[in-house]
C-alpha cells in the first residue's frame, strides 16, 4: 500500500476527492488515467492550485493539493489563508520533501517554518506521520477531516509497527521516569534509537509520537509535563513555532512546571547535502541525540543537587 | 563570428558537458537542463559578457540570473573553465564541506543570486535594471528562465513591470526545451504560440536556435533591442542537448547514474556509441 494507492481508492470510491498538482508528480504518477478529469495538474502555479482548490470546495469536492512543501504553502500562502482557512473549506494540502527531506536542494526547497505557518491559521489542522507507516495509518482520517489540512509528507518506511490513528491522540510509545522524547516527523526513527541508546545507559527514556500537532493532545502532553521527568522535543523545523513551541505555549497556559529540551534548526538554515550527511553534520542522528540529552540531563542533575 | 571562434567555443561547451556528467553521479543532478543551455552560457560567459571574479564591485558591470536553478551544474561548468572554481570541488557536490549543490547560491563566487523557487528572479533582475537605469548606467541584465518556469504567474507579473518602467536594459532569456519536469510543456500547459505573448506584454522578441554560436551571437549583439522595451531572446534548445540518449526524455530530468554509466556518457559526449542507461529513472517531483 502506498500515499498513491490510498489517494486511487478513496477516488474511486468517493466521486468528490479531487488530486491537484503543481507538477510534482513523484508520488503520485500513476493516478492521471485512473482519476481522469479528477487529476488537474496545473502546471507551476501554486496560487491558481490553492485557488482552484477553494472552487472546487465550494461546490462540494473534497481537493487534495499534493506538491512540494516549500512552494505549496510560501508561494501560496496568501491564496491559503484566504481561499481555504478564512472560509475554513476542507482543502487538504499535501506537503512533499518537508524538512530534512529536501536534502540536498538549499533553503530555497527547506520547510522549516511550514509547521509554523500552518498552525497560526484559524481552522488548519497539522498532522506529521512519522514515516510511510504513520502516514498511510493517518491518511484516511485526514482525507475525511471537514476542516482545511495540512499534512506533511514522509515517505521513508521504518518498519514500525505504529498504533492504530486516533483523532487527535498522540502515540505513546513507552513513559519514562527520567527522560520523556517527544517527536514530530521524519525525525521519529532517530529518536527511537536515541531512546534504546539512552536506556541502555541506564536511562528510563520514554517516547511520544505527536502525529498531529493542531489539534494538540493537550492531554496526554499535560500529563508527561507535569512527570518531573526531561522533556525532550525532536523536530526537523526551525525551533520557533513548531513542536517546542506547542508544547513550551502549553507549559505556560497551564502553569506547569517543566523545563523542555529543544531539538530543531535554531534560527538558521540547514547546510545542504545528501539526507544522511544532513543529519550527521546538524547533529540529528540517533547517537549525537542520545550523547546530547545525556551530557544536558547531566548537567540539570547536576545543577539539581547542588 | 569565424569559425576558429566557434570552434573554441564549442570545445569550451564539450568540456562544460563533461563537467556536467561529473555532478551526474553519487546524488545526482538536473541533468536534462543543464544540458540544454549548455552552449546559451558558454555564449554568454566565453564571448558576450562583461562579468570578471575580480570587477564584481564595477557598477558598470554585466548581470546573469540564473532563474531556473536547477541547471546550476552548466553554470559551475562554465565556472571551472573560466578557473573560476577549482575542478577538483566538483567532487565536493552534495557533501557537507562545501556549498555545491543542486541550486545555485552566492557561496560560490560568480553567482549572482541562490534560486530554486521558480519564477523569482524576473523580479530581482527588474530591480537591478531599474537601479542601472536611474544611474544612467549602461550595465546589461539578464535573466535566463526555463520555459516551465513560465506557468508561474509572477514572471507576468514582472513582464507588465518592466514593460512599464521602460526597462531597455533587461533581457528576458528562454531556454526552450519544450519540457517541464516531467512531461512536455505543450502537453501540459501550452506555451506557443511564445513570441505573440511577449509582444503582447510590450517586450520586443527574437527566437533562435539556443545551440547555434552564430544565432546566438546575432541575437545577443542586437541587444537592447529598442530604446524604450524590455528584450526577449526565446533560445529553442534540446533537453540533455549532446548526449542521444538522453536526448528528449521526459524521465531523463533528474538522474543519479552509475559510475560506468558516465563513463559510458563520457564517450557518447565523444562521439562514442550510445551509452547502457540502467539506472533508476528518477521523478524527484
Amino acid at each position: 500500500m502506498t500515499y498513491q494507492d490510498i489517494l486511487r481508492d478513496r477516488a474511486l470510491a468517493d466521486e468528490r476527492l479531487v488530486v491537484l498538482t503543481a507538477e510534482n508528480r513523484a508520488l503520485i504518477r500513476d493516478l492521471p488515467p485512473v482519476l481522469r478529469d479528477r487529476f488537474i495538474d496545473v502546471g507551476i502555479a501554486e496560487q491558481t492550485m490553492i485557488g482552484m482548490a477553494a472552487g472546487l470546495a465550494l461546490r462540494g469536492r473534497i481537493p487534495v493539493c499534493h506538491a512540494l512543501a516549500p512552494f505549496l504553502l510560501f508561494r501560496a500562502y496568501e491564496f491559503i489563508r484566504n481561499s481555504v482557512a478564512i472560509p475554513s473549506l476542507p482543502v487538504v494540502l499535501s506537503g512533499y520533501i518537508p524538512g530534512f527531506l529536501s536534502d540536498g536542494n538549499g533553503p530555497t526547497h527547506q520547510a522549516l517554518e511550514d509547521m509554523s505557518l500552518m498552525r497560526g491559521l484559524p481552522n488548519m489542522e497539522v498532522y506529521c506521520p512519522a514515516d510511510l507507516e504513520d502516514l498511510l495509518a493517518m491518511l484516511p482520517h485526514v482525507l475525511g477531516t471537514s476542516k482545511p489540512a495540512y499534512l506533511r509528507i514522509t515517505t521513508q518506511a521504518s518498519g514500525f509497527a505504529h498504533s492504530a490513528f486516533q483523532a487527535g491522540r498522540a502515540e505513546v510509545l513507552s513513559v519514562g521516569r527520567d527522560v520523556n522524547i517527544v517527536v514530530a516527523g521524519y525525525l521519529f526513527r532517530e529518536a527511537l534509537r536515541a531512546r534504546d541508546l539512552l536506556e541502555e545507559q541506564g536511562i528510563s527514556t520514554g517516547l511520544i509520537n505527536i502525529r498531529c500537532l493542531k489539534p494538540l493532545d493537550e492531554e496526554c502532553l499535560t500529563e508527561v509535563l507535569n512527570s518531573k521527568s526531561n522533556i525532550v522535543t525532536i523536530e526537523d523545523h526551525f525551533r520557533a513555532g513548531g513542536l517546542f513551541t506547542s508544547l513550551a505555549e502549553l507549559v505556560a497556559k497551564r502553569g506547569i512546571r517543566a523545563k523542555i529540551i529543544p531539538f530543531a534548526m535554531n534560527d538558521q538554515w540547514f547546510k545542504p547535502a545528501l539526507l544522511k550527511e544532513v543529519l550527521q553534520y546538524e547533529g540529528f542522528t540517533a547517537e549525537a541525540l542520545s550523547q546530547k540529552i545525556f551530557q544536558e540531563i547531566n548537567t540539570l542533575m547536576y545543577v539539581k543537587f547542588n | 563570428m569565424d569559425a576558429k571562434r566557434i570552434e573554441a567555443l564549442q570545445s569550451t561547451a564539450r568540456s562544460v558537458r563533461h563537467h556536467i556528467l561529473s555532478l551526474s553521479s553519487q546524488g545526482g543532478c538536473f541533468i536534462g537542463a543543464s544540458l540544454s543551455c549548455t552552449d546559451l552560457l558558454v555564449y554568454l560567459y566565453f564571448e558576450y559578457l562583461s562579468i570578471d571574479l575580480s570587477s564584481l564591485d564595477d557598477p558598470e558591470r554585466d548581470y546573469v540570473l540564473l532563474s531556473k536553478g536547477h541547471d546550476v551544474p552548466a553554470m559551475y561548468g562554465c565556472f571551472v573553465e573560466k578557473s573560476w572554481l577549482a575542478k577538483d570541488r566538483l567532487a565536493n557536490h552534495l557533501k557537507s564541506n562545501d556549498s555545491i549543490y543542486w541550486h545555485p547560491n552566492r557561496n560560490i563566487p560568480g553567482v549572482e543570486f541562490h534560486s530554486g523557487s521558480l519564477g523569482q528572479l524576473p523580479s530581482v533582475g527588474a530591480g537591478i535594471a531599474q537601479d542601472c537605469k536611474m544611474k544612467g548606467r549602461h550595465n546589461r541584465v539578464l535573466v535566463i528562465m526555463g520555459d516551465g518556469e513560465l506557468n508561474e504567474g509572477s514572471v507576468w507579473e514582472t513582464f507588465l513591470v518592466a514593460s512599464n518602467l521602460h526597462l531597455n536594459n533587461l533581457c528576458f532569456v528562454i531556454d526552450r526545451n519544450y519540457f517541464q519536469a516531467n512531461v512536455a510543456t505543450e502537453d501540459l500547459m501550452p506555451l506557443e504560440p511564445l513570441e505573440e505573448k511577449f509582444k503582447a506584454f510590450g517586450i520586443d522578441v527574437l527566437r533562435i536556435n539556443g545551440h547555434d554560436f552564430e544565432e546566438l551571437d546575432g541575437a545577443f549583439r542586437k541587444l537592447p533591442f529598442s530604446d524604450k522595451r524590455p528584450s526577449a531572446i526565446i533560445c529553442d534548445t534540446v533537453r540533455g542537448k549532446g548526449i542521444p540518449s538522453i536526448e528528449r526524455r521526459a524521465d531523463r530530468w533528474f538522474v543519479n547514474f552509475s559510475e560506468t554509466e558516465v563513463e559510458q556518457l563520457r564517450q557518447e559526449l565523444a562521439g562514442g556509441q550510445a551509452a547502457q542507461l540502467n539506472s533508476e529513472t528518477l521523478t524527484v517531483r
